[in-house]
């Protein structure tokens, strides 16, 4: 139980603190990572909290696809971060406030949340007794058998995206000089290589 | 479990879906074709889309049962066969007609076909939605491909605009949608438009329904372009490549329309007073600045976007009245403007002169001596557009504002009556420049699949009042199956 706890307050504070220093470092490409290290602190409670599939969900899309991504935009673009950061402190106060007006919101959210009881008994899908099944295998049961039908269609969807991305943006350009190991490897010393005689005191 | 994969597997419940099977399978199979074979497939792939098209029509007309499948996510019943072929038949024909403007516009990108197959597969999908997440899937399977094709001409700034306006719009609108349909499923705890009428008949009516439906619709009137979320119609009809635009006023606004009222009638028949005001508000706004805003334009390709959203409006008019009969108007009203919408754009995309495309109605003054049949066969079509007895736009009209009265919404069609007399304004102007006025240069002769659809388009409007009685029996059959 104790170990519970040391672990608890361990992902969160580090979750914390990494948080902090998102909006904090100097260097955008610093603040991603440590963004990073925020959603897989993140990911460990939602693990701790005994919801697997979220936790490794949000390792997957977000360390793996989303972090990444915005590595990429940080290190491409090229943006002033210095011009962006000014003034920071003058702002700080009304960030303060407002983020303190969320935090009261979210907590006056969750104090008085009531699950509608007709809803409850109605639910489409209700959800099975945790004690016999993990949550990724229940999500596994339905997903694969009831929700097949809606499984395939996001998967048109993504193939559509696809297509639609490499259409829009895809170019082949006439003069870029591609591998092509094929004629690497048929290439032989007669054309790679031309023998020239150079006489002496006088260049090519 | 074994109860799910059992009836997950059957037969019975697969061969529902064998049109939506071909065209998924196909696209894909034309997609490699594409991709392996370069662009000079593109004629290939155009070809055997249309066939596939042709097939999964074929195939609804054959095939005569129905009933539920997937878990009772999809639902082919007489109103979606209809449907479906309303939008097949408009899919089929708009790509038919981009043949010859890909040859001429050195448009070759095999993509485009397999985009409008993709899209027509959300469109169908929608039609058979049976609860909120197959049809949010659909929507959105049609909805990105339809951004791709807005902006599949790349190297042009206003298609790409158009594309880009279409998508940032769009996902706002599918955003709202979503919401609506969270908030409907958080108050009813089902997603199953059946299973939503049955929580909510008989109970007291709660707040968060009425806003999840007022979200919901105001997802639905943006796929429609109905008023007041038509922004991004004009320009996107403008911008986007001419077949696109034909496609775009074609096919998707049937499916939209389709999936509102099977959703409005399926789930919301409890709460019908609340949802009729909304669809008679939208109803009147898209009529009225459908007549008002179309008068002043010059480009063709934008008054058919206003054009296409005072015929929204009209056959909102029908859905308004929420009775059998005024389905059954929205139906004959989907199919006439399909047919109408269809044979206009074979002209405009018959606008061509010798250095290319032209888009501004002044380019069709004195049409009629230069080439009598074209426009006759316009001047058909406006005429029908405009409402005009005994063609079949008449009938179209008739049907929805008899449906209104009967419901008692005399405002409301005295408004439409109205707006329609405005909106003929624009219409007989056409007909005027192309017969009153100096002759223009001469357009290039017309290819011969638009000459199909044009004659095909002209005559079907021209004499629908022979077969009006057919067509009503097949749509009131469709109607009746919402109402069981």
């Amino acid at each position: 139980m104790i170990l519970t706890a040391i672990f608890f307050y361990l992902f969160s504070g580090i979750a914390i603190a990494s948080a902090f220093m998102v909006i904090s470092s100097r260097n955008p490409v610093h603040s991603v990572l440590f963004l990073i290290l925020a959603f897989v602190n993140a990911a460990c409670l939602f693990i701790m909290a005994g919801a697997e599939f979220l936790g490794l969900l949000l390792i997957v899309v977000y360390v793996g696809a989303v972090a990444v991504l915005f590595l990429f935009v940080v290190m491409m673009l090229d943006v002033d971060f210095a011009e962006l950061r000014r003034g920071y402190l003058q702002y700080m106060p009304v960030g303060a406030l407002v983020g303190l007006i969320v935090l009261a919101e979210l907590l006056m959210v969750v104090g008085g949340w009531v699950t509608s009881p007709t809803a409850t008994g109605s639910v489409a899908s209700p959800i099975p007794d945790m004690a016999d099944v993990s949550n990724i295998e229940a999500i596994g049961n339905v997903l694969y058998t009831r929700y097949v039908y809606f499984f395939q269609l996001a998967g048109l969807i993504l193939l559509v995206a696809m297509v639609g991305a490499i259409v829009l943006t895809l170019r082949h350009k006439e003069n870029v000089r591609r591998q092509d190991i094929n004629v690497q490897v048929a290439r032989d010393p007669k054309t790679a290589i031309e023998v020239r005689k150079v006489e002496s005191g006088k260049g090519i | 479990m074994q109860e799910t994969m059992q009836s997950v597997m059957s037969v019975q419940n697969l061969s529902l879906l064998v049109p939506e099977l071909w065209l998924s399978i196909g696209a894909m199979v034309l997609l490699m074709i594409g991709v392996f074979s370069g662009p000079k497939s593109t004629p290939h792939v155009t070809g055997l889309s249309i066939a596939l098209l042709v097939a999964a029509c074929a195939w609804l007309f054959m095939k005569e049962e129905g009933g539920l499948a997937m878990n009772g996510s999809f639902i082919l019943d007489p109103f979606a066969r209809l449907m479906k072929i309303i939008t097949l038949v408009g899919s089929t024909l708009a790509i038919a007609m981009s043949v010859n403007y890909i040859r001429r516009e050195n448009f070759e990108q095999f993509e485009f076909p397999v985009l409008v197959l993709t899209a027509t597969l959300g469109m169908m999908l929608m039609i058979s939605a049976n609860d909120l997440i197959s049809l949010y899937l659909g929507l959105e399977l049609q909805s990105l491909s339809l951004y791709v094709l807005a902006s599949i001409n790349r190297d042009s700034v206003r298609s790409t605009e158009a594309g880009l306006k279409y998508f940032v719009l769009g996902a706002l609108s599918s955003g709202m949608l979503l919401y609506g349909a969270s908030l409907i499923y958080g108050f009813t705890g089902q997603i199953g438009f059946a299973e939503i009428a049955q929580a909510i008949v008989g109970t007291d009516r709660s707040l968060g329904l009425i806003f999840g439906l007022v979200f919901l619709l105001a997802g639905f009137a943006f796929k429609i372009s109905a008023v007041p979320f038509h922004m991004w119609t004009p320009d996107v009809y403008e911008g986007a490549p001419t077949p696109v635009t034909a496609f775009f006023a074609a096919a998707p606004k049937i499916a939209a329309m389709a999936m509102l009222v099977r959703v409005v009638i399926g789930a919301f028949e409890p709460v019908t007073l609340d949802w009729q005001q909304i669809i008679v508000f939208i109803s009147i706004a898209s009529m009225v600045l459908g007549a008002f805003a179309a008068i002043g334009q010059s480009n063709i390709k934008r008054l058919m976007a206003y054009s296409s959203i005072g015929h929204m409006g009209f056959a909102l008019v029908g859905l308004a009245a929420g009775t059998q009969s005024g389905v059954n108007g929205v139906i004959i009203y989907l199919l006439i403007y399909m047919a109408m919408t269809v044979g206009t754009f074979a002209c405009i995309l018959a606008m061509r002169r010798k250095d290319g495309m032209v888009e501004e109605i002044s380019d069709l003054s004195g049409l009629a001596t230069t080439n009598p049949i074209m426009a006759l066969f316009l001047t058909i079509l406006m005429f029908s557009l405009a409402g005009i007895p005994p063609l079949a736009g008449f009938f179209a009209k008739y049907f929805v504002f008899v449906a209104a009265i009967e419901s008692g919404l005399y405002a409301l069609a005295i408004i439409g009556v109205l707006a329609s007399v405005v909106g003929a304004f624009y219409y007989l102007r056409i007909i005027k420049i192309m017969w009153f006025d100096e002759p223009a240069d001469e357009f290039v002769p017309m290819a011969i699949e638009l000459k199909v659809v044009l004659g095909a388009s002209g005559l079907f409007v021209a004499f629908y009042v022979f077969f009006a009685g057919l067509v009503s029996e097949v749509t009131a059959t469709a109607a009746a199956s919402l109402f069981l």
